[in-house]
């Protein structure tokens, strides 16, 4: 991508180069770190470290519902795993997963900067967000959270007497590191471009950490003052929500809704601009139609913000209130299938290959397609009625968030690693991780769209044996999910150690993160500040000078 | 095989047909576009395969034509479903005048209905088929959702306000009733059957249940009990309440509002937010003193006084 980049180093063993994991030493160098990428991985395993939590949850709930009466525990624990289930994956999983860490690491990288605006201000963003993740832990080893991820008012205000308030407060103080990491992306990318590297420049995934911020920034204080009020009702009994203090429950769903509609973006967009860097970079082919899938982000951003009300379609709302909320969340549907044509058409007279990355890349698009078509039946009023609060719904956000992001963060992690270590993974393993994820995953989320259709509500510790089979099948999915997370966790930590050295640029990538920095990088990215004179992904004239090493 | 593996739910209401047709076609636009994107995948996978490490393929170039067309085209099948879907929604929310009137009082974790005519069942709903039904619902608690996924209707029950649910059940059978909106520890035993009966069935099971009296007469009971009828009559410190159901009325506030379920259960609660012109705010609260179930039989008594009465509300 720069001129500074034409002929490329031989690749250096990361020992005998000074980097940035080997700059400094100690605990310390890395808890006080301002470097943005031990930042990332200081995320990276902090989150995994949430996921498992989550994923636990998740194993006991699917283990439970094996048979009608269910199998492991009472209801009220029951209860107490899904909320967990949702509040782990969806505050301290999904939302920070792919900007906090692979933003993190590779912002800077890509744009050409020696790191991102406010380094303190970064470092600060993990402690807040470490701060939130304990005190989640503290309401859930204190008995825990039974209220739902979505806290539905009065239950959660005065009904519940659970942990409601120390889990709200996690999430309201975890809220404040995302509102930082926005602030931090958005003026790094406006003001810490390189010379040359213009906005139609950029790489798509930063188009797409744009727009992530920007939801960042203006959602994140509506959710953070939804809990706050949530627990001020909850502690001091200042009626705003509780009917029988004078309140509105209604009122708490609009906020919520407010800024967890627009987080579903914050989990997929990320996911986007991935797949828009692995498509590419995995078929050697320039992006199809970059400003229309760039504008689609940002489109998809500010739309999103005027969603919120087709999940509550069988609130009461009015009906005029239901039909404008229904053709707005249409309009969202549009710019998504813009991407996926794109994509797919990226792939169009490509090289491509098979690599592990582009599995999970391939893998997102099949099921953010089947999860963005089956939107369109909880967008379409005469359907969500029915189908509203049933297990269709699980099925289809699940596309989106495991089936959409965790594929594409999966995809990301596996194809900066060897940039952000140093080291490769052992291929093969992870293709058949790719594999047994995608199998896995289907397998677990296609019968819940039968079952929810069938009128099986979500949220049912119990349920009419006539679903038995239905939930078997899935149960039996959840089985090969956790197999094919499990491999992934195994070989990469392993590789850290005893993975072959990775070349500058294992796959022949484009980008300054792969063509102007060394791997790993050294603390201040770039031996030599690069310049930008072309596009993003233009694998064109560099024949002959592209290196497979 | 369809026994131990169903993908169908039954459809046993009017509307049922509708929402199915609609759920089909884009059960068809999601299998069209998925096995399409899918085959081209797979093709283009296949047959432009990596064949050397240094292969650098040619450049293609996107006409805006094609941007257009895949813009363009995803919306107008947005817009032809947007109104499809829209048209039965509207449909299916306004009850035909002919309805009759059931009560639902949610609470946690069961579902006490509520019959005009006087019968109560919990976690049993008894109706006849071919007669459309309104059914108006409040919660004791929390939040839950009325749903019969049969007749293809949900609509939530909210503490402190009423909303409603309509259906006209079309073939007689048993019925699964769910509570949908997430309430707390035994949400999933907030559940019921619903019985669609034939009428003669359904006139011989109202006649042969618990007698009690009929809501409106309870209400009135509650009316004479809770010292209403000496203020609400001609020249008494409140207004006389007959003709005064479903008709606007101008507030001392200035606001004009139809006098409605939640209306009325607001006058007896915050008597002072719905103050009329001329009268003096001497109305008590009853706030804390009435349940759910009292409230539905003064809202039924007084909707009994007219204009706007119901077959069975007397």
């Amino acid at each position: 991508m720069s001129t500074a980049t034409l002929d490329l180093p031989p690749a250096v063993p990361a020992e005998s180069r000074v980097t940035y994991l080997n700059a400094t030493y100690g605990i310390k160098s890395w808890l006080l770190t301002k470097d943005h990428k031990r930042i990332g991985l200081l995320y990276l395993a902090t989150i995994t470290i949430m996921f498992m939590f989550g994923g636990l949850a998740a194993f006991f709930m699917r283990l439970h519902l094996i048979e009608p009466q269910g199998a492991l525990v009472e209801p009220e624990t029951y209860n107490k795993l899904f909320t967990i289930h949702g509040i782990i994956m969806v505050f301290f999983f999904l939302v920070p997963s792919i900007p906090a860490t692979l933003g993190n690491f590779c912002i800077p990288l890509m744009i050409g900067a020696r790191d991102v605006a406010f380094p303190k201000l970064n470092l600060l963003s993990w402690y807040v967000f470490v701060t939130g993740c304990l005190l989640a832990l503290v309401a859930i080893f204190s008995g825990g959270v039974d209220t739902g991820w979505t806290f539905y008012t009065p239950y959660s205000s005065t009904y519940s007497h659970t942990a409601v308030t120390w889990m709200a407060m996690g999430i309201f103080i975890a809220g404040f590191s995302s509102i930082l990491t926005g602030l931090n992306f958005v003026v790094t990318i406006h003001k810490m471009r390189a010379p040359g590297m213009t906005w139609f420049r950029l790489p798509l995934f930063i188009w797409a950490m744009y727009a992530t911020s920007i939801i960042f920034i203006l959602g994140t204080p509506v959710i953070a003052i939804t809990l706050f009020l949530l627990a001020l009702e909850r502690t001091l009994h200042v009626g705003i929500f509780d009917p029988a203090l004078g309140g509105d429950p209604l009122l708490f769903q609009h906020m919520f809704w407010f800024y967890s509609h627009p987080a579903v973006y914050i989990m997929i967009l990320p996911g986007m601009g991935v797949v828009s860097e692995l498509i590419t970079a995995f078929s050697r082919k320039k992006i199809f139609g970059y400003s229309f899938v760039a504008f689609s982000s940002i489109a998809i951003a500010v739309i999103s913000f005027i969603v919120w009300g087709h999940h509550m379609f069988v609130t009461g709302q009015s009906i005029y209130a239901g039909l404008i909320f229904s053709v707005l969340s249409f309009l969202v549907a549009i710019p998504s299938a813009v991407k996926v044509f794109n994509w797919t058409a990226t792939l169009y007279k490509g090289s491509i290959s098979y690599d592990a990355p582009m599995l999970y890349a391939l893998g997102f698009i099949g099921l953010f397609t089947m999860g963005g078509l089956t939107g369109l039946f909880l967008a379409s009023l005469a359907t969500d009625v029915h189908l509203n609060g049933t297990y269709f719904v699980v099925a289809h956000f699940h596309y989106i968030m495991v089936g959409g992001a965790v594929m594409a963060y999966l995809g990301g992690i596996h194809f900066w690693w060897p940039k952000i270590t140093g080291r490769m993974y052992p291929d093969l393993w992870a293709r058949i991780a790719a594999a047994l994820i995608f199998l896995g995953f289907n397998l677990t989320f296609f019968p819940q769209f039968v079952m929810g259709y069938m009128g099986m509500p979500r949220r049912y510790a119990v349920y009419p044996a006539e679903f038995q089979v239905l939930n078997v099948l899935s149960s039996a999915g959840a089985s090969i999910l956790a197999v094919g997370y499990a491999i992934p966790l195994i070989y990469l930590f392993w590789s850290m150690r005893y993975g072959p050295i990775a070349p500058q640029n294992p796959w022949g990538a484009k980008g300054l993160e792969w063509e102007a920095a060394p791997t790993p990088p050294p603390t201040e990215n770039f031996d030599v500040m690069p310049v930008v004179t072309e596009d993003a992904y233009n694998y064109q004239p560099l024949k002959g000078a592209h290196h497979s090493v | 095989m369809a026994a131990i593996f169903p993908i169908q739910p039954p459809a046993a209401s009017t509307i049922a047909g509708g929402v199915d047709q609609l759920y089909y076609f884009l059960t068809g636009i999601t299998l069209f576009f998925t096995v399409l994107i899918f085959s081209i995948i797979f093709y283009f996978m296949i047959k432009y395969r990596r064949r050397s490490p240094d292969e650098i393929p040619p450049e293609t170039h996107a006409p805006l034509a094609l941007e257009l067309a895949w813009t363009l085209i995803p919306s107008a099948i947005c817009v032809v479903i947007f109104f499809w879907a829209s048209y039965l929604y509207v449909r299916n929310s306004r009850p035909p005048a002919s309805s009759t009137e059931i009560f639902v009082i949610g609470k946690q974790w069961m579902w006490h209905i509520q019959h005009p005519e006087g019968p109560r069942e919990i976690n049993e709903l008894h109706v006849p088929v071919n007669q459309p039904i309104q059914v108006t619902m409040t919660s004791q608690d929390v939040i839950h959702g009325f749903y019969i996924p049969a007749f293809r209707i949900k609509k939530d029950v909210l503490p402190g306000r009423y909303t409603s649910i309509w259906f006209e059940a079309d073939k007689v059978g048993t019925y699964h009733l769910y509570c949908t909106e997430y309430c707390g520890t035994n949400h999933s035993h907030m559940i019921g059957w619903v019985y669609v009966m034939s009428q003669s069935d359904y006139a011989a099971w109202l006649a042969g249940g618990e007698q009690n009296e009929s809501m409106s007469k309870a209400g009135e009971h509650l009316f004479s009990v809770l010292g209403c009828s000496g203020c609400h009559v001609a020249g008494g410190d409140g207004p006389p309440l007959a003709g005064m159901y479903g008709q606007s009325q101008k507030f001392a506030d200035g606001s004009t509002h139809v006098v409605d379920d939640t209306l009325i259960r607001q006058a007896i609660i915050q008597p002072d937010s719905v103050q009329l012109p001329n009268y003096k705010n001497v109305m008590p609260t009853f706030k804390g003193q009435l349940d759910e179930e009292q409230m539905l039989q003064l809202i039924a008594y007084v909707k009994s006084l007219g204009p706007e009465e119901r077959k069975n509300g007397q």
